[in-house]
């Protein structure tokens, strides 16, 4: 049951072989069983979830049911859910209950999907090791002295555990992609502007987007059914048609013609993971596929570009936490800026005030030139590589991330180090562009490898038909860790 | 030694919207704390900010109706701030790239010293754009406790920065008059100043002739014309002063209090804030196509000053009724509706409100967009003057008549017919046939032969004794001039 398709357990749903409340019930004894010791759920409430799961009974009883309904799916604790506690990891939204839904929420909750638990992630979602949690650190199902990444660290876990059957995340820089390739499980970060950003809290509006995380390419197809989809109350929703992210899974890969950039294949890539790429590399070229050399030859500037502009509208997106409306209030304080010193400084961790300093500092008068408006040209240089790049090919592969899972604390002391484990990724947000990442192997101390898939705007169906024709091919994707 | 007084308005109008410029919590004003306050004016975690089109209708409007460029792609941004009155710890405002570029509105200067003439000027229109309110902080709690109210957060506003271009605190005034009778005029704002509709920040400085610019001083949040003319009176006296004794101006930016008449520095420079301002990336670009500005072009009705020359060229109105008559954009189409339905008679009709229609309204304090009588009904009964129905004093009578028992009007033919009814059953119609008045006329005489004799004696001035002594005899109802020309000829005998 754990291992089953979403496919596989709608059907099982429909047919009445479970119940899904009793699926709920299985995947929450599950949890109460395995998340002590993960910590990829912050937040449960199985009143609500079997709420809906009931909900959902009655749904499918009627024959109303739709591919997900009954199905529980975890949610990301950076989706405001209402009557959920929704704490983005962070001390200073610790006791806050929305009172709304997000946008990608209320579409599960339409489809009928149940809400199983918030999943744990990087605090405001800054950082690539779920390490900088209020709540704690998440552990990696496959090695728990290890990283699960980051930011989606909990979902990844979750996925990866099967603590759910799929489960949501955002990607600002890398974490959707990041933690599914240090989990060995699949994500996808569609294109800018695909799913709603209402309700998901902000962390880098220019960059933030959710999108579905899941043991397959076909799982994800589903997820991307129900989250995507025009919002008119998110000014940068895109208004494109309805369309089936499932409609082009069985198509045959022969004529794809993969692009390789050459700088996701120079020094500062682990050797364990660049054997593995290759391997999955040969193996689509098995599948009829014709691999072409290309060159994103800004994409070197891509890490220090983001460290400007994510933070840059980090440290104006937070500061809406300064305690006056709802969330962590210092318990003392003399006037009103004490107040605000206070609360800020008890109520965001380290990693928050450090990327608040560095947006602060590159808005400054007399800053602003030099850092943030230079980092906005080169994005769009960033973005022009891309442009080039697909004229010579469809989509472009390369790893996910430099090295495999690294150790909890290993690189607690080194932010640039940090940053660097999102090199392959970051460009991709600056671009807009979809990007996803699937299992393909295994490296040192048998840690997963993810290759990365990069599509062109709006290529999330064929990006997921390229996932879908290699894990049918290959077993990567179903090999799960042993964690009981 | 002389001064010259340079002073510059920056002028916050608040858009007629129902709604909120980047929600939909409504901008009703005056209801209970934080009833209009909706998640985005709370600024819960992971709301976005919608644009209400209607706010920038409104902008493109006033871009329009001063002659300024409407900025084919515009841009908000970001302005960064804490205070508890700001939910987001922002305000979304326009910074580099504003909705309108430059435009001029040419103002209308009385000068209040002695007998100065009124006179026209120019003022360039620097730029306006579109930003949101702030919310209110409520002080005074017993326990010493600060409220937050976000009802006003969110709620639209236009800023209207002026260039430096006024030397008195006439000409501000003049400005900011002129400048809210235009956005009332277009529909654009209420203009209550006392809900806060409508403030202005005056920027003050002084110099010596042929002097470059000196340093300003920025009067805040005047919320009327009368605080306008002291604030700057004051405020530019002590500069003046200032400087005269050996100071120095520093850029400040100041608060008029009313009951002591002064102004005070609320903070310097020193501790100016850094806005570290940039574009919202939660709102795309304002892109505004030319279809769209000719479509809102097309709804911009006559503006005062064409109105204005028109009433001067083509009714052949003084200047001074012609002022009068576009002071306000209700004044307008109430002259305007009576001229439609007697379009033979602007003059007649201007004299008529701006006479006893004025007084009527003066005296029960009310303003012609309530006027109790509708200007439909006003051209029915000065149509049946001019047509010598009924003469100058009978109308008066209707007119006073009529006051009381709102005659609203619409179309002239129903106007018309009542008024022509009352004059029917009230036996008011003129008496014009000279016959009867020439008898009224040989009766008078007959019986004042003294002071019959004392007039052609060369008492010139007893004339108007044997007019009222006809008019009475008419009651009130002898076509005025028929009667003079009757009298004077009998008179002299």
């Amino acid at each position: 049951m754990f291992n089953s398709s979403l496919y596989q357990l709608g059907g099982a749903l429909r047919a009445k072989k479970i119940s899904s409340v009793e699926l709920t019930q299985l995947y929450l004894e599950r949890i109460t069983a395995l998340n002590p010791e993960l910590n990829a759920y912050i937040t449960l409430n199985p009143e609500i979830s079997l709420a809906q799961a009931r909900e959902a009974d009655a749904r499918i009883a009627s024959g109303n049911a739709a591919a997900l309904t009954g199905i529980p799916v975890a949610q990301k604790d950076i989706f405001c859910a209402k009557g959920w506690r929704t704490t983005c990891g962070s001390k200073m939204l610790h006791n806050f209950i929305s009172p709304y839904d997000a946008h990608v929420i209320a579409q599960f909750n339409q489809a009928g999907a149940v809400n199983l638990g918030k999943t744990n992630m990087d605090e405001f979602a800054m950082g690539s090791s779920n390490e900088t949690s209020y709540f704690g650190p998440v552990k990696n199902p496959w090695d728990k002295a290890r990283v699960p990444g980051g930011s989606s660290g909990g979902t990844a876990a979750a996925v990866a555990a099967r603590l759910c059957a799929a489960a949501t995340g955002t990607d600002t820089g890398g974490s959707i992609r990041q933690p599914a390739a240090l989990c060995g499980i699949s994500g996808l970060k569609p294109t800018y502007g695909v799913c709603s950003r209402y309700g998901m809290i902000a962390f880098a509006s220019s960059l933030d987007q959710a999108g579905p995380m899941g043991r397959s390419a076909e799982d994800l197809a589903l997820m991307m059914n129900v989250m995507a989809g025009f919002d008119e109350r998110d000014s940068t929703s895109l208004q494109r048609d309805k369309e089936d992210y499932a409609r082009n899974l069985s198509k045959p890969l022969h004529g794809l013609r993969i692009g390789l950039p050459k700088e996701f294949f120079a020094e500062g890539l682990g050797s364990d993971v660049a054997l593995a790429i290759e391997a999955a590399i040969a193996e689509y070229k098995k599948l009829g596929a014709t691999i072409v050399d290309i060159s994103l030859p800004n994409s070197k500037l891509s890490v220090p570009v983001y460290y400007v502009l994510a933070p840059a509208e980090a440290s104006s997106n937070l500061s809406r936490f300064d305690g006056v409306r709802y969330g962590y209030r210092a318990p003392e304080y003399t006037d009103l800026a004490d107040m605000y010193e206070k609360s800020r400084a008890q109520g965001f961790g380290a990693e928050v005030k450090r990327r608040i300093m560095i947006g602060t500092y590159v808005l400054s008068h007399g800053y602003y030139d030099a850092y943030y408006l230079q980092a906005q040209k080169i994005r769009r240089l960033i973005a022009q590589d891309f442009t080039e790049a697909y004229k010579q090919c469809d989509v472009i592969m390369g790893p996910t991330s430099p090295s495999t899972a690294f150790k909890l604390g290993e690189k607690g002391d080194d932010p640039v180090q940090m940053y660097l484990s999102d090199i392959y990724t970051i460009a991709v947000n600056l671009a807009g562009l979809p990007g996803m990442s699937i299992p393909c192997g295994f490296g040192d101390n048998n840690m997963p490898v993810g290759l990365q898939i990069i599509g062109n705007y709006f290529d999330e169906a064929r990006m997921l038909n390229v996932a879908h024709q290699y894990q049918l091919a290959t077993d990567w994707h179903s090999r799960a860790p042993q964690v009981l | 030694m002389t001064w010259e007084i340079v002073i510059g308005l920056e002028v916050h109008t608040q858009l007629s919207t129902n709604t909120k410029i980047f929600s939909g919590a409504s901008t009703a004003y005056g209801a209970e704390s934080n009833t209009q306050a909706d998640a985005v004016s709370i600024a819960l975690p992971g709301v976005l900010p919608v644009l209400n089109k209607g706010a920038v209708e409104r902008a493109i409007k006033f871009g329009l109706a001063v002659g300024a460029h409407i900025a084919p792609r515009s841009v908000f941004a970001r302005k960064n701030y804490f205070y508890p009155d700001l939910p987001k710890g922002y305000q979304i405002s326009q910074f580099d790239l504003p909705v309108v570029g430059p435009g001029a509105l040419t103002i209308l200067v009385e000068p209040l010293s002695g007998n100065a003439k009124p006179y026209e000027k120019v003022v360039r229109i620097t730029r306006a754009h579109l930003e949101e309110d702030a919310g209110k902080s409520v002080h005074g709690d017993s326990q010493g406790v600060t409220g937050v109210d976000l009802n006003r957060a969110g709620t639209p506003l236009l800023e209207i920065v002026s260039e430096p271009d006024m030397c008195s605190a006439s000409e501000a005034v003049a400005y900011a008059k002129a400048l809210h009778s235009l956005v009332r005029w277009i529909g654009i704002c209420d203009g209550n100043m006392q809900e806060g509709s409508f403030r202005c920040d005056v920027n003050v400085s002084v110099r010596r002739p042929g002097e470059p610019l000196g340093t300003r001083r920025e009067i805040k949040n005047l919320n009327s014309f009368k605080f306008m003319q002291q604030a700057i009176d004051y405020e530019v006296q002590w500069q003046i002063d200032t400087i005269e004794n050996g100071g120095k101006i520093h850029q400040a930016t100041v608060l008029f209090n009313p009951d002591t008449g002064e102004t005070r520095a609320m903070r310097s420079k020193e501790d100016a804030h850094d806005y570290r301002y940039f574009p919202d990336p939660d709102l795309l670009p304002l892109d505004i196509s030319e279809k769209w500005k000719e479509q809102i072009r097309a709804t911009l009705p006559e503006l005062p000053q064409a109105k204005r020359g028109r009433y001067i060229g083509e009714f052949a109105l003084n200047e001074y009724d012609a002022n009068i008559l576009t002071s306000s954009r209700e004044m307008a189409d109430f002259f305007d509706a009576a001229v439609d339905c007697l379009p033979s008679q602007p003059k007649l009709i201007a004299n008529w409100i701006m006479g006893e229609i004025s007084a009527l309204l003066a005296r029960d304090k009310l303003e012609i967009g309530n006027c109790p009588v509708s200007a439909v009904w006003l051209a029915g009964l000065l149509t049946r003057v001019s047509d010598n129905t009924i003469n100058v004093k009978t109308a008066k009578e209707i007119l006073d008549g009529a006051w009381g028992r709102n005659q609203l009007f619409a179309k002239l033919i129903q106007a018309q017919a009542s008024i022509d009814a009352e004059i029917e059953s009230k036996g008011l119609k003129q008496v014009s046939d000279s016959g009867a008045i020439e008898k009224i006329v040989d009766e008078i005489i007959a019986a004042n032969a003294d002071k019959v004799a004392e007039y052609r004696s060369g008492k010139d001035k007893l004339f108007g004794f044997f007019v009222g002594l006809a008019m009475k005899a008419s009651k009130g109802k002898a076509n005025p001039a028929q009667l003079n020309d009757i009298l004077k000829k009998k008179l002299a005998g």
